[in-house]
């Protein structure tokens, strides 16, 4: 029953990350319709910062183990989430500042909610992975627990190779018409 | 407090307040029946709370049929002020009205007729047909069912409170933008929409994993009987289709409520953008439809042919040809936008293309009667006037694949003609059909025969009688959603043959609720023993009708296609092996709690009452972190019980 439940679950997980590949699709689309190389302001030393942060809480998700091993790894990825969220909203902040927002015309509208997208899915992921650790916490490593761990693991490495794409598209290519 | 709501908002015309009345005493008197004949806990223990997929499945066809009576009244309101609003005259209906209810009847017999009935069957259905005892996910299942209820729910309440959106059932900006629908009616409709395609998203993920994983021992992909060939390929559409909605939608979300500029026709928007998107989602949508449709019809023909279907194989292609076509085709609602020769030559070849995988399905359905001892029972008529309502629809379809002609045909009642006859006349016939095939599996009785019958002739002769003269009208110029004409067009006469074939389908109607009720009473003598009325082929029936909450005491081996059909040959229907403890899940009321939940988030967001727009945010948080960490979600029916409930079935 145990080992049925888990495999259905990872791939129904595995299906859901692959429809949720279209919703990212569907935004990319729209920034591309609408960016017409109008999207220039930011910097990219701190959006390579940014994207190493959540690319190292992502490689920690790979070294899952024991109880303690893993509550640590938990709370390290929760640490760099956090840091690449507020980074996010830190360069949101600046750019509204800078007299730029979501409202000043349809390539920042498209910039705007394309990030923000990626900035839900990683609170969400947040919030996952501090249900999790008091789980893991309370009950350990359980049948149950691990399936949730496996299907954290995919949800923020899935979270990560989106970012790699938002690095590459929106931030180095970009950068060039800076 | 309130945001935007005021005592405004309660101010309806005449015909809204009858309808609001109807409403409100409808609520009255189903909470009075409740409370009369004491059945509260049991609605709460046996229903609301219920995770198993047949009573989910049940609760969704009830809510689809509440939704189509809906829609049909604002039908035969359409038909009525389109029969009488000529020249002087300008109908009952004043235009901003008329505009309400052509977008509430789309969006009504779309998402919460069409795709409830859908998935209504297909819940109770694809278990039983695979030989499982549950859907992969049955949490999420419930979740999805109360999203689809709370869209409904959302389109009901507008007529009370508020208006509904003004601007058809797929809502086009720039007319859709804040600068020219300030009003909270597009945001009932996106809402509404949104929820219930949230929960049609989680449905398809869990009807693909159900029938990839859950199959009995056996079942290769090649043995699955047709409805699950045709459920599997529209849960990969679904699967493909609405996260594009739920991203379009989102952005009109945006710029209605933050100040985006997505589709707004000034600051670089682009409202072209739109339109391609919500038919990158649209189209597959259609087939998304129509596919369990033909699934239906696929099981529905051999089992009254009493002959096995016709070229299974290629039917399986088919369906498969029609599940990739169908992303390349969307272009074809707009070939009026102005992508040029090249765009609009190839997506008119696709959409030609198409026309062959379902020429083979009708052609397959044909030669499964050919031969055969075909008996006409009701779902046979329903079939007979799919193959007719169909084919003309799929052929002005066609005719419609033609740019140049699509130039002339484009948003006139030609259009209306073609869609509904591929949507009536393939949806609902092949859904009306399936309710009336699976109805003794689902209730363990027949409905009544003859009444069923005269149904099926009112619907289908209504239906021709009914659209027969739109494609005409369109050819005469009539443009959709017209409010009022002049006598000179001389459209009079054809409409008010339109609406004499809207009547005729209602009197349908009026024969259907006849028959239920008939039905409900004469239950005794047509209740359906054996668990096998029609002689059937797949493995539904071969548990007892209803079935059991575990659907199967041993789950079946599956040696051919036809599974059942090939066991009775065998007289291998009996299993006598020993019984076994099974684990059911456990009700939770926490599927519910969400659906209340995501009502406050919409109707909070919809009327800027920010407040309760976070209670429901907050409130689906802490639901599903709560189900989250509940580890004990399965109770045990020991193999005790499960021979008892057994051997009262077979000794009956």
């Amino acid at each position: 029953m145990t080992t049925d439940t888990h495999s259905k679950t990872i791939f129904g997980f595995w299906v859901f990350l692959m429809s949720d590949c279209l919703l990212f699709a569907s935004f990319f689309a729209t920034y591309f319709v609408l960016h017409q190389g109008t999207v220039t302001l930011f910097s990219l030393p701190f959006a390579f910062t940014q994207s190493v942060v959540f690319l190292i809480s992502s490689f920690a998700a790979g070294f899952f183990g024991d109880k303690h091993k893993t509550l640590a790894l938990l709370g390290f990825m929760f640490v760099l989430g956090a840091l690449f969220l507020s980074m996010m909203g830190y360069e949101f902040a600046q750019l509204v500042q800078a007299g730029t927002s979501w409202q000043t015309s349809g390539a920042w509208s498209a910039f705007f909610t394309l990030l923000s997208m990626v900035g839900l899915h990683a609170a969400v992921g947040l919030l996952w992975i501090v249900v999790l650790m008091l789980q893991i916490c309370f009950r350990g490593i359980t049948p149950s627990t691990s399936r949730r761990l496996a299907c954290l693991k995919l949800f923020w490495q899935f979270l990560n190779i989106v970012w790699v794409f938002i690095f590459s598209f929106v931030y180095l290519l970009g950068a060039q018409y800076g | 407090m309130f945001g935007r709501l005021n005592l405004e908002a309660f101010h309806q015309d005449v015909i809204e307040q009858g309808a609001d009345l109807m409403m409100v005493l409808g609520a009255i008197f189903i909470v009075a029946l409740l409370t009369y004949c004491k059945r509260w806990t049991w609605l709460w223990k046996e229903w609301l709370t219920s995770l198993d997929p047949k009573r989910i499945g049940v609760m969704y066809i009830v809510v689809s049929m509440v939704m189509l009576v809906k829609g049909f009244i604002d039908a035969l309101m359409l038909r009525a002020q389109q029969m009488i609003s000529v020249g002087d005259s300008h109908g009952y209906l004043t235009s901003s009205h008329f505009q309400q209810i052509f977008t509430a009847h789309g969006t009504t017999m779309i998402f919460f007729v069409a795709m409830g009935l859908l998935f209504g069957l297909l819940n109770f259905l694809i278990p039983l047909q695979i030989g499982a005892r549950d859907v992969a996910f049955p949490f999420v299942n419930a979740v999805s069912f109360w999203l689809f209820a709370v869209g409904a729910m959302l389109v009901l309440i507008s007529l009370a409170i508020g208006k509904f959106s003004a601007t058809g059932w797929v809502s086009y900006p720039p007319l859709s933008e804040l600068q020219y629908s300030p009003g909270v009616g597009v945001d009932y409709w996106l809402w509404s929409v949104q929820v219930s395609g949230v929960g049609s998203l989680i449905s398809g993920i869990n009807f693909f994993v159900t029938i990839l994983k859950m199959r009995a021992p056996g079942m290769t992909l090649m043995k699955m009987p047709m409805l699950t060939w045709t459920t599997l390929a529209t849960a990969v559409l679904i699967i493909f289709a609405f996260q594009v909605l739920t991203a379009t939608l989102t952005m009109l979300s945006f710029d209605r409520l933050i100040g985006t500029h997505f589709f707004t026709s000034d600051f670089g928007g682009n409202p072209m953008m739109y339109i391609n998107l919500i038919w990158a989602w649209g189209h597959p949508e259609v087939y998304i439809l129509v596919l369990p449709a033909f699934g239906i019809f696929s099981e529905v023909v051999p089992v009254f042919s009493q002959k096995r279907l016709f070229g299974y194989a290629s039917m399986v292609w088919a369906t498969v040809a029609i599940t990739l076509l169908s992303f390349g085709v969307w272009l074809h609602h707009f070939f009026t936008m102005g992508a040029g020769p090249n765009a609009n030559s190839f997506f008119g070849i696709m959409t030609m293309l198409i026309a062959v995988p379902t020429g083979v399905k009708i052609f397959n359905w044909l030669f499964t009667m050919l031969q055969g001892r075909v008996i006409f029972k009701t779902p046979m008529i329903w079939f007979l006037g799919f193959i007719f309502a169909f084919t003309t629809g799929g052929m002005t379809g066609v005719l419609m694949s033609i740019p140049s002609v699509d130039f002339q045909m484009h948003n006139s009642l030609f259009l209306i003609a073609h869609f509904h006859s591929t949507i009536i006349g393939g949806v609902v016939f092949g859904f009306f059909a399936g309710l009336t095939y699976w109805f003794p599996k689902i209730f363990g009785f027949t409905l009544h025969e003859r009444l069923g019958k005269w149904a099926a002739w009112c619907w289908i002769l209504g239906f021709f009688i009914a659209f027969f003269p739109l494609y005409v009208l369109g050819m005469m110029g009539a443009t959709r959603r017209l409010d009022h004409y002049e006598t000179a067009a001389g459209w009079q006469p054809l409409f008010v043959v339109a609406a004499f074939g809207a009547l005729l389908i209602a009197i349908g109607v009026g024969f259907q609720v006849l028959q239920l009720i008939i039905s409900i009473k004469q239950r005794k003598e047509n209740r359906d023993a054996t668990g096998d009325p029609w002689n059937g082929r797949t493995l539904e029936w071969s548990t007892s009708s209803p079935p059991p909450e575990y659907n199967f005491a041993h789950i079946p081996e599956v040696k051919e296609r036809d599974a059942f059909w090939a066991m009775k040959q065998a007289h291998q229907t009996h299993n006598t092996g020993k019984y076994e403890d099974i684990h059911v899940p456990k009700n939770s009321p926490l599927g519910f709690f969400v659906g209340i939940f995501a009502f406050c988030l919409s109707f909070g967001t919809i009327w800027y009452m920010w407040w309760l727009a976070a209670v429901g945010m907050i409130g689906i948080i802490v639901c599903v972190t709560i189900r989250l960490c509940d580890d004990d979600v399965e109770r045990v029916m020991s193999a005790h019980e499960v021979q008892h409930i057994e051997t009262a079935r077979t000794r009956a």
